[in-house]
């Protein structure tokens, strides 16, 4: 899947993750802002590494807000945005 | 056991991995109307990843897909059918919508190697055509087992005024409790909507209950355990119960075909009553089986 567009998904909310994607020409890259980087951080990219090589996406920039979000809903945002950046 | 059934909207993850704690029998994720139509999507893979990754302690897994009159009832059935949910609530349900989701979720069934017929099927009535042919919208289709009535709707579509007494639904309530009562499916009753009044709740269930109905949903947690309450047998309903099967098991050692209890006869309807009333409670763990 090729990113077109910007696109975003999910919400500032407590255990939600706001997902931002832009196309990227250097890959997938991940700008991952999180209350609980220093804990979680390693695992959270990894979520959203994982999921974008699911969807086949190569080109993207992920800019990510994390509120605590569990792997459910990082993965289900991140799928949300890059299929409304593909559109 | 439908005793209460709670709604919680498909695209919060914070109230979706609350509520299996909540103490509802089912959990109903919403993707219609507490979801914007923009967000239809994104609730959507929310919901369907919540149904895959977290444990929901028992309670029923239920999905309140959006209308198949919209382009989005098609993809929610397509995309949550496939990870199993217990069942779907069709909304504004008629025998077409239910016959149509019915073949979907075969077709579904049969290209994820899932049992046939195990998503079962939960019409929300709630237009005054639904409600007249709601005998035929059950009878459609096999994996119907419960009614769900929806009455803010109905009343909207019947131009009349919704109030808390609910004296304006009782034609609705007693028809779908006849209907649910006669093809043998569960009938639950229409949400109480004022959060705050817990003794309207009380009122409104008990209400719900002496004429037939066998749960009622919810919209906030907090409503959860008088519906609970109301829903389940009493103590004296249950002792009662007892009472009269074990009148019942002795008549039959003496050889008695009718008999009687605390001075009335007690026959077929009333040991079927108490049998029933045994069940539920097994069935809720107040008594053990």
């Amino acid at each position: 899947m090729r990113i077109k567009k910007p696109a975003k998904a999910g919400t500032m909310e407590s255990n939600d993750i706001y997902i931002m994607v832009y196309p990227n020409e250097n890959g997938n890259e991940i700008q991952l802002d999180s209350i609980v980087l220093k804990q979680f951080g390693k695992q959270i990219e990894k979520v959203i590494m994982d999921t974008l090589k699911e969807l086949e996406v190569e080109n993207a920039l992920v800019v990510a807000k994390d509120r605590g979000a569990l792997d459910y809903t990082i993965k289900a945002r991140v799928e949300t945005a890059v299929k409304r950046a593909i559109e | 056991m439908r005793r209460s059934m709670l709604f919680i909207p498909g695209n919060n993850p914070s109230m979706i991995q609350n509520a299996p704690v909540l103490g509802a029998d089912s959990i109903i994720l919403d993707l219609e109307d507490a979801v914007s139509i923009d967000e239809k999507d994104s609730a959507r893979y929310l919901v369907r990843n919540a149904l895959l990754e977290i444990d929901f302690s028992g309670c029923e897994r239920v999905v309140r897909i959006n209308s198949i009159g919209t382009n989005f009832g098609y993809d929610d059935i397509d995309v949550i059918g496939r990870v199993k949910p217990d069942a779907l609530i069709i909304p504004k349900a008629t025998e077409e919508a239910v016959e149509e989701v019915d073949d979907l979720l075969s077709a579904i069934e049969r290209e994820e190697g899932f049992k046939l017929g195990s998503i079962k099927i939960i019409p929300l009535i709630e237009t005054a055509i639904g409600l007249e042919d709601v005998f035929n919208i059950v009878k459609s289709s096999k994996r119907v087992v419960a009614v769900l009535l929806g009455a803010e709707d109905l009343t909207a579509d019947m131009e009349i005024k919704r109030t808390k007494e609910g004296e304006e639904i009782f034609y609705a309530r007693s028809k779908v409790v006849s209907v649910c009562k006669a093809l043998k499916v569960d009938a639950i009753d229409t949400p109480f909507t004022d959060v705050n009044d817990f003794e309207g709740l009380r009122k409104d269930s008990e209400k719900a209950k002496l004429i037939g109905m066998t749960g009622k949903a919810a919209i906030n947690p907090r409503q959860i355990d008088i519906i609970n309450e109301v829903f389940s047998p009493s103590k004296d309903d249950i002792e009662w119960a007892k009472r009269v099967i074990l009148a019942y098991e002795e008549a039959q050692r003496e050889g008695k075909g009718v008999f009687s209890l605390d001075g009335k006869m007690v026959d077929a309807p009333i040991l079927q009553r108490a049998k029933n009333i045994i069940e539920k409670a097994k069935a809720i763990g107040l008594i053990k089986g």
